[in-house]
């Protein structure tokens, strides 16, 4: 046979599965950021006391397919004076780059695109950041005064919160010693608790920098609709702008995975090692029959017969979810899948825990301006990014030295929580002598202060 | 690994171009693009030795050199803006204020 | 095969983006197809197992550089100016030099293949399954052997963090200060 041919079929028969899955993002992870963001509009109609989508298929299970179908068959408007190469690249910069750093990122203990990669963790963290290329192209090709200044100001922003990000994952990665996903979320395993409860403050600043990085609110000011029409993203229309978007949702759930992997334990279920409490391992089961018999109780109190079969169809296919996870464990053959659909299912957990406090905060709070926006990154965050590095280092030193691991964390933590108020005290006080000021220079102007 | 020669040869390749690229282009902000393609010349070079001979510390000096090309861009970029402030020109045939 | 396959991928990309990259009169066209040099360089870097050189340049150059490249582009934005060339050889002239440098060193590579005992030939070469991890040997080297040049590369970020924030800064800002 041809030595290229062989070669060829020689490395589609190694590589078929990750090729396979490359595939399976590509296609699967914009309709999965679809339904996320039928999921955040259902959500917000529920904490605003209204219902959300309704008409569109089944309780507006088919929206997301109708915003696809309206974005695809717009008019493409490029507009004048805009630079037709870079134009073209920036939504598609944004948007590899989301769907690459998905590639390293393991849902499972063997499911997993890159073949357990030696640094793991900065792969996703790195090629994500690539994303700031797509805005800050896609704002200069746009030739507008909105799109410059929106991709200036979420620029800026991404690359504050970057470092912030970067500092608080070297805190878990000082716990766990390695940057390979599979020797993290392993070493969570052998030290029996997530690293959430041994280095929490690394957590929360992560947390908060991963909002900012995906420029969600309360961080949203680049792309809020009352500030800047839509930031770097008004010139786009059609099937450019939903790229942008997809990639800034596929953003969020590349940032909630690595979250995941690093503090909660990746695909790990609570407590891992604690033996007592192994019955969780039928939790996947169990949870998913509960959700199908909680929808068979509220079939029983819809108004219309539309809805009540509707009711009954989510629940019968609860209870198949329930019966996938089950029937593994009870036919010997089938066990070898169970770790991998079990761990799928913990990961997926709580990634969507994570997307869900991001939605949460989102209704919740009041936007930032820009330069409160700055100075919580710069003058706050990361000062307690650096601090808590330190503490967890000096953690593991004393770990080394003979101290209890928690003993030592619990003291850097609570140091690390002082350093936290002490500074946001430091902005109080800033706060503070800036509107005593302001009433000085203006002493006859009742409205300020 | 290829021959060490496949890796030569592009990194003269690279290196080539951008010496050109230093020595034709009038915007400043290319020359400094270029230049930072010398120094990726010359990276690739080191960590193929670095392969070649089992010793990391060839991607050790990669990897300062990075860091130093950072700086340098930095500060180079600052002075340009500098300039751009004083003289309203990024053009290197512009720039003779010391000219005789 | 699949080593030649990436090998002659990326460099061919890198080549062919250097070349765009210093004929395009757009200083944001140049910016980008330097961005597509900077990762082929990077597939290069990963193509010859430096796994941890790879991401630290996509993160550092293309990442960081970049962005400071494309800001100060944007910057200093001006109209293409009237093409009034003083010199008109010279594009002749850097080409004939560049040519001349190149077969300096083609010479010197063809002289060394020839030399008994040296030359391009590998002696013996890691298999890519056996190398140790990357990033680990990375840091034992860098935390041990090369510690000072380390520290000296943080004390030279800092030095032109504050020279870089120095210079740029508007003459408005020094005064308030």
């Amino acid at each position: 046979m041809n030595p290229t041919l062989e070669a060829l079929l020689h490395f589609l028969a190694t590589w078929w599965v990750e090729l396979l899955w490359g595939v399976v993002i590509v296609a699967v992870v914009p309709l999965v950021a679809g339904y996320v963001v039928l999921v955040e509009r259902k959500l917000m109609a529920d904490m605003q006391a209204r219902l959300g989508p309704m008409r569109v298929g089944p309780h507006g299970l088919l929206q997301p397919i109708a915003d696809a179908v309206e974005l695809l068959i717009k008019e493409d408007i490029i507009p004048d004076n805009a630079d037709q190469l870079i134009f073209w690249l920036a939504p598609v910069i944004s948007m590899v780059a989301a769907l690459t750093s998905m590639g390293a990122i393991a849902f499972g203990p063997t499911l997993q695109v890159a073949r357990d990669i030696n640094i793991g963790i900065l792969f996703v963290a790195g090629v994500s950041s690539l994303g700031l290329l797509g805005i800050v192209l896609g704002g200069w090709a746009s030739n507008s005064h909105y799109s410059i200044i929106g991709a200036m100001r979420s620029t800026a922003q991404l690359v504050s919160y970057e470092t912030a990000a970067g500092l608080a994952m070297v805190s878990a990665l000082l716990l766990s010693g390695t940057l390979s996903i599979r020797a993290i979320v392993d070493a969570q395993r052998q030290s029996g608790v997530w690293f959430v409860f041994l280095a929490p403050m690394a957590f929360f600043i992560y947390l908060v920098a991963s909002i900012a990085e995906t420029n969600r609110a309360p961080f949203d000011l680049p792309e809020a609709e009352s500030e800047l029409v839509a930031g770097y993203m008004t010139e786009y229309s059609g099937f450019r702008w939903s790229l942008y978007f997809l990639g800034e949702y596929a953003n969020m759930i590349v940032v909630a995975s690595v979250a995941t992997t690093l503090f909660l334990g990746g695909w790990l279920r609570p407590f891992p090692n604690v033996t007592w409490l192994s019955w969780l391992e039928y939790a996947p089961a169990v949870l998913m029959a509960l959700a199908g018999g909680y929808s068979i109780y509220r079939a029983g109190k819809q108004p219309v017969a539309v809805q009540t079969g509707f009711m009954w169809a989510v629940a019968l296919a609860c209870f198949a979810v329930a019966v996938l996870f089950a029937v593994p464990r009870f036919v010997a053959p089938l066990n070898f899948v169970l770790p991998g659909l079990n761990g799928a299912f913990w990961f997926l957990l709580k990634v969507s825990a994570y997307l869900y406090v991001f939605m949460w905060l989102r209704f919740t709070l009041p936007r930032y301006r820009f330069d409160q926006l700055m100075h919580l990154g710069w003058y706050i965050l990361i000062p307690l990014a650096i601090v808590n590095v330190v503490a967890v280092g000096v953690a593991m030193l004393l770990e080394n030295a003979g101290w209890n691991r928690w003993v030592g964390l619990m003291v850097t933590t609570a140091f690390t929580l002082g350093t936290a108020l002490y500074l946001v005290h430091l902005q109080d006080k800033r706060n503070a002598r800036a509107s005593s000021a302001k009433t000085d220079v203006l002493p006859g102007n009742s409205y300020a202060g | 690994m290829m021959s060490p020669a496949h890796y030569l040869f592009l990194s003269l390749a690279l290196f080539l171009i951008g010496c050109i690229g230093v020595t034709t282009r009038r915007n400043v902000i290319v020359v400094l693009m270029s230049i930072e393609l010398i120094l990726n010349a010359v990276n690739i070079n080191l960590v193929m030795f670095s392969r070649v001979f089992g010793d990391v510390a060839g991607q050790v000096f990669a990897l300062f050199i990075i860091a130093d090309a950072a700086a340098e861009a930095a500060v180079g970029l600052g002075i340009i803006i500098a300039f751009f402030r004083n003289r309203e020109t990024v053009l290197a045939d512009e720039m003779d204020l010391l000219k005789w | 095969m699949l080593d030649s396959v990436l090998f002659y991928f990326f460099g061919g990309v890198a080549v062919l983006s250097a070349v765009l990259m210093v004929t395009r009169r757009n200083a944001m066209h140049s910016a980008v197809f330097l961005i597509t040099t900077l990762m082929a360089t990077a597939g290069i870097f990963l193509q010859l197992r430096a796994e941890f050189l790879f991401i630290a340049q996509i993160i550092l150059y293309v990442g960081g550089i970049m962005v400071l490249f494309i800001f100060v582009i944007m910057l200093v934005r001006l109209d293409v100016a009237l093409h009034h060339v003083r010199f008109r050889m010279q594009k002749m002239v850097a080409v004939l030099v560049a040519l001349a440098l190149g077969f300096e060193v083609l010479a010197i590579l063809y002289a060394a293949r020839r030399l008994p005992g040296q030359g391009l030939f590998i002696s013996e070469i890691t298999p890519p399954d056996k190398l140790p991890p990357n990033s680990e040997e990375l840091a034992k080297s860098l935390f041990s052997a090369y510690l000072l040049p380390f520290e000296i590369a943080s004390v030279l970020l800092l030095v032109a963090m504050v020279g870089a924030v120095v210079m740029a800064k508007s003459k408005k800002g020094a005064e308030e200060q």
